[in-house]
């Protein structure tokens, strides 16, 4: 079993990826570059964190637009498993597989430190080994992670529960002071419609080893038993699919966000 | 026709827009008293070759919409001037 860690010019999360497939989960990570047009029959995707292409226009904006997104969105409409991580989930939601935006930090500031995420949803391919309510430690690293979204998605993801990790306190509480940068209902991390596409701000691969925490084994470990328990195959699809009309899906989300965006404004 | 294309890109309402308010901020630290409501976006001038102007617009629409702006975030005008007539 093959997981695919997509390199962008500007990823710098993506060897910290690698390492909690390998050696965290003892499962196969392969580097998928951005110009490639092949995921390897990889049977999940992961986008790690950094500052692809520079953060030029908006974070993630010219990322999504990279070769391989072709595949990765291809892939993902077919029901693949895909996890954006920071960056990455800046580019899952420029890609339009994810609504709303991530934007700068309502403090301003670049924040660097360990913050606390409750699971909200434990039916994602990330999240099923853990349990509704479990609080996990992992740190945050990002200027523009606040998330937004107009009211009538965020209604969407609340009532389809696909908010899937949200910023608490040490009691477990969604408060204001727990909120690294001010998203919306303390969201820190949402699925598709689908519930097989996963982004969220703060790195779970970061926190896999006894000596800086092991909270974020257990997407790893999620993804791996959720890959094991669907079979073989969904990559090929995937590929052949991208010749297909799935391959100009990145418009279709971008005008559905402009009329959302012009329906609701003030 | 070749066409001039100015998009002005601004965050919308109620979007956070650090960029305005560290201008304002920096404008009082150096005295300038009553400055309000900064807003800073992103310019993007370019030429364009179309038919006419209803087709520059339609298309320059387009790239908005898939990549200049994010309409989630923020929103944009454009301008377009022929150079010809210089008026559009």
């Amino acid at each position: 079993m093959k997981i695919g860690i997509v390199r962008f010019p500007g990823s710098n999360c993506d060897q910290d990826c690698h390492r909690a497939v390998d050696e965290g989960v003892g499962a196969e990570a392969v580097y998928l570059w951005h110009k490639s047009h092949d995921l390897e029959g990889c049977r999940a995707i992961l986008l790690p964190g950094g500052f692809s292409y520079g953060d030029h226009l908006r974070a993630g904006a010219i990322a999504r637009f990279s070769p391989i997104m072709r595949e990765v969105i291809a892939f993902a409409r077919d029901g693949g498993p895909v996890l954006g991580i920071c960056n990455g989930f800046q580019i899952l939601c420029e890609a339009g597989l994810l609504p709303g935006a991530l934007v700068r930090n309502d403090s301003l500031r670049f924040r660097s430190y360990p913050v606390r995420v409750r699971v909200e949803q434990a039916d994602t391919p990330f999240t099923s080994e853990y349990e509704e309510g479990d609080v996990l430690r992992m740190p945050i690293a990002h200027g523009e992670g606040q998330y937004v979204a107009d009211r009538s998605a965020i209604e969407a993801l609340e009532s389809e529960r696909r908010v899937i990790f949200r910023y608490v306190d040490e009691l477990g509480q969604p408060t204001e002071e727990a909120n690294p940068n001010g998203s919306a209902r303390n969201i820190a991390g949402i699925c598709d419609e689908g519930r097989r596409v996963v982004g969220l701000m703060p790195h779970p691969e970061r926190v896999v080893s006894n000596l800086l925490g092991a909270d974020g084994l257990g997407v790893f470990h999620s993804l791996i038993g959720s890959v094991r328990a669907t079979g073989d195959g969904t990559a090929t699809q995937a590929l052949e699919a991208g010749d297909g009309p799935a391959a100009q899906a990145p418009e279709t989300p971008a005008t559905q966000a402009a009329e959302a965006a012009e329906a609701s404004a003030p | 026709m070749r066409f001039e294309i100015e998009i002005r890109v601004t965050p919308r309402e109620g979007i956070v827009d650090p960029e305005g308010q560290t201008i304002g901020q920096a404008l009082g630290n150096l005295g300038y008293s009553g400055v309000h409501h900064v807003k800073a976006g992103r310019l993007v001038r370019f030429e364009l070759d179309a038919d006419d102007t209803d087709q520059a617009r339609s298309s320059v629409d387009r790239m908005c919409k898939e990549l200049i702006a994010n309409p989630v975030i923020e929103r944009y005008e454009v301008q377009i001037r022929s150079p010809e007539t210089g008026s559009p």
